[in-house]
């Protein structure tokens, strides 16, 4: 005797969509992490050798990554404060006004952001 | 209402594994008809053989509980009408992360077993000789207790939750939901036996917030912040190292 299987039908709710979010970003940044700390590691060999990474991060496609990340920070932080609401907050559902504050404070953010490149 | 007919898919056989497939079968669409009144239809009309699960009707056995179109529901109090897609079109399977003993019924055993490995059962100090116990109904734990007690053990939550088809050992939402409103019980004398049995890596802690648990139960609980009222507890008592 097996058990059946839920399909994407059962999961298609705005809580499990904000743990897909959460998750997703959790991840994406876990992997960015190394790539930051190499980079910061350089100024430990001079600035010259720092200087010439920096300059890498004038190129338009790690702008769109730059922006991709501060988004990503975003989303993972505000996702994280509705965790914590529902973990350690007064109980009141699964708070999915947050959900939607979140995505929008975070898309909000990831605007400024881009703003800021371009001026 | 009109002579319209329902085509309905309903899961026929054991799981997939062992050959089990949807069979369409058109039956008629009443007013007011819910689900469980096509699988009846089916099943009283149209093939005896078709094996699924009810007793009350009225939504407080929790006997009852199929996928429909997808999502874990009690078929008893869920209108047709409700839950049809926009094709007209139904489709009705066992609960998932249960084993499918025939057609729409599950074994429930490993659910219930999870309530009794979770402490679900209430164990008080006090004898019907004594007096009623006096709790106020304004009390945080009164409170605590009155959100999630409704339970009917439908087991729609535990059909829904992902954590369960991950960790086939996870208590499950419905049996953590159970252990809190104990937790909460002021008469209650098994607290620490309790709170032991669901801070294993079976326990709270495996929870991800998904919600799902939250958004289908048919009662309105939230298992989901019953579980962090657990996690809450646990942690807080094992700091004070009374675990
Ligand atoms: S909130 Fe926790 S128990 Fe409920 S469905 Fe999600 S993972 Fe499962
Ligand atoms: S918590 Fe809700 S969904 Fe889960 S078994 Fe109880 S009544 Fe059913
Ligand atoms: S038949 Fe009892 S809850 Fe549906």
């Amino acid at each position: 005797m097996t058990m059946r299987r839920n399909d994407f039908r059962a999961r298609n709710h705005p809580a499990w969509w904000a743990f897909w979010l959460h998750r997703v970003s959790g991840l994406l940044l876990a992997l960015f992490l190394p790539v930051h700390f190499t980079l910061l590691a350089q100024a430990l060999h001079g600035t010259a050798a720092l200087n010439g990474l920096l300059r890498l991060t004038d190129s338009a496609l790690l702008k769109v990554a730059e922006w991709g990340l501060v988004t990503l920070l975003a989303l993972h932080l505000t996702g994280g404060v509705r965790l914590l609401l529902i973990e350690f907050g007064p109980a009141s559902g699964l708070r999915k006004n947050w959900i939607a504050g979140g995505v929008g404070v975070a898309l909000a953010v990831g605007l400024a952001f881009a703003l800021s490149l371009l001026a | 209402m009109s002579e319209t007919t329902l085509q309905v898919r309903i899961w026929r056989g054991g799981s997939a594994d062992v050959g089990g497939t949807f069979q369409t079968y058109d039956v008629p669409r009443r007013d007011s008809q819910t689900v469980l009144d096509v699988v009846t239809h089916v099943q009283r009309a149209i093939d005896p053989t078709l094996s699924y699960r009810y007793a009350c009707r009225v939504g407080m056995c929790g006997s009852c509980a199929m996928t429909v179109n997808g999502k874990a529901r009690w078929t008893c109090r869920t209108h047709v009408s409700r839950v049809i897609g926009d094709d007209g079109a139904l489709e009705i399977a066992p609960l998932a992360n249960l084993p499918v003993v025939k057609d729409l019924a599950t074994d429930m055993r490993p659910f219930f077993d999870k309530w009794a490995a979770a402490r679900g059962r209430f164990q008080g100090a006090q004898t019907r000789l004594d007096d009623f116990a006096r709790v106020s109904p304004d009390s945080p734990e009164r409170r605590a207790a009155n959100a999630g007690i409704e339970c009917i053990g439908c087991g729609v939550c535990y059909g829904s939750c992902d954590v369960v088809q991950w960790r086939p050992e996870f208590l499950g939402p419905a049996a953590l939901n159970r252990a809190w409103t104990l937790v909460n019980d002021v008469r209650d004398t098994d607290r620490r036996e309790r709170l032991r049995a669901v801070a294993g890596d079976a326990g709270c802690h495996s929870c991800h917030t998904q919600g799902s648990c939250t958004e289908r139960c048919p009662k309105g609980i939230a298992p989901t912040l019953g579980i962090a009222g657990l996690k809450r507890t646990v942690g807080r008592a094992a700091a004070k190292g009374e675990l």
